[in-house]
């Protein structure tokens, strides 16, 4: 089997039991405050290591190329509240015309 | 169903429309990216099926595509849906009948459709909770799919700047996440734990070691 399927398969059964685990398993009841605080902070933690891996690392190495522009007009297209498929659009087209030029 | 749960249904699908729009870029955006990572066309439109949660799927797509480890690559995606145990729970309570039928409605609580079916105050609609979680799904297999083709079309990932998309979309889903000093300090250390690691872990570890960030939530 493929790595994609298995990524598939697997991430699919886990999400599709954590989004039924609450109602299904546990009823009612509240998770302790802790575990609710730690989780919460799970996403920003997450988001913010894909930004600056995806943006400044090739592989093993650091690399400072065409993608910081992408990433850095991307962050004023953000600011700017632009719709996601902009914010994209603005990161993709920057990078090409770095490159290119 | 019951008529009240039908009228509900109708207005979350109403109040969920221009929501499905933005869902429709991103998931058009993913059936692409993920066609580029080494996904076939199949596997990307189960993926979103299945799993129906942007952030993770894009994670593991960009864990893939940067040559990171099966391991990695699930790990992260995984711990990026732990959310959805504390959402669950917050609607457990309005979420009626067998539990093969709460399992399933559970599928259509998404980031999107927990919001619209929240009436304040952690009381929920089910109905509109239901109406606008089928509008999502839909509109997220739907623009995967379309996405699938698209990418197939398209060039060289690089050339048309492609690379600097996973970056963007991380920043934009960061910027929707991040509440309070607390969330901005936990991005800020996830991010510094990430790009300190990069050269001495394999590709994708870094990400799943910067969620020791989130202990800062142990503090009061």
């Amino acid at each position: 089997m493929s790595r994609a399927w298995l990524v598939v398969l697997v991430v699919g059964a886990a999400s599709i039991a954590f989004k039924a685990a609450g109602p299904v398993v546990l009823g009612g009841r509240a998770l302790p405050g802790l575990v609710t605080r730690v989780v919460a902070l799970l996403a920003p933690t997450l988001l913010a290591a894909l930004v600056v891996v995806s943006t400044f690392a090739t592989g093993r190495e650091l690399v400072l190329d065409a993608r910081i522009a992408g990433v850095g007009a991307a962050a004023v297209a953000v600011a700017l509240r632009a719709p996601i498929l902009v914010v994209v659009a603005v990161a993709a087209v920057t990078a090409a015309l770095v490159r290119t030029f | 169903m019951g008529e009240e749960l039908a009228r509900g249904a109708r207005a979350g699908a109403r109040a969920v429309a221009p929501v499905a729009l933005a869902v429709a870029a991103f998931g058009l955006t993913f059936g692409v990216l993920a066609r580029n990572a080494g996904f076939g066309a199949v596997a990307t439109v189960v993926f979103s099926a299945t799993t129906f949660a942007g952030s993770a799927q894009f994670a593991a797509a960009s864990v893939l595509s940067a040559g990171g480890t099966l391991v990695a690559a699930i790990v992260a995606a995984i711990l990026l849906n732990t959310r959805y145990l504390p959402i669950g729970l917050s609607v457990a309570p309005t979420l009626r009948g067998p539990s093969w039928r709460r399992a399933l409605k559970a599928q259509l609580v998404v980031d999107e459709s927990w919001a619209i079916g929240h009436l304040g105050g952690g009381r929920f609609d089910p109905g509109r909770i239901m109406g606008a979680g089928i509008v999502l799904w839909c509109t997220w297999v739907g623009s995967t799919t379309i996405g699938v083709v698209a990418g197939d079309l398209l060039g060289d990932p690089r050339r048309l700047g492609l690379d600097a998309a996973f970056p963007a979309l991380f920043l934009a889903l960061l910027a929707g996440q991040v509440e309070g000093r607390r969330g901005l300090l936990a991005a800020a250390c996830g991010a510094v734990i990430a790009l300190a690691l990069v050269s001495f872990v394999p590709v994708g570890v870094p990400i799943v070691a910067a969620a020791a960030a989130c202990l800062l939530g142990l503090r009061r």
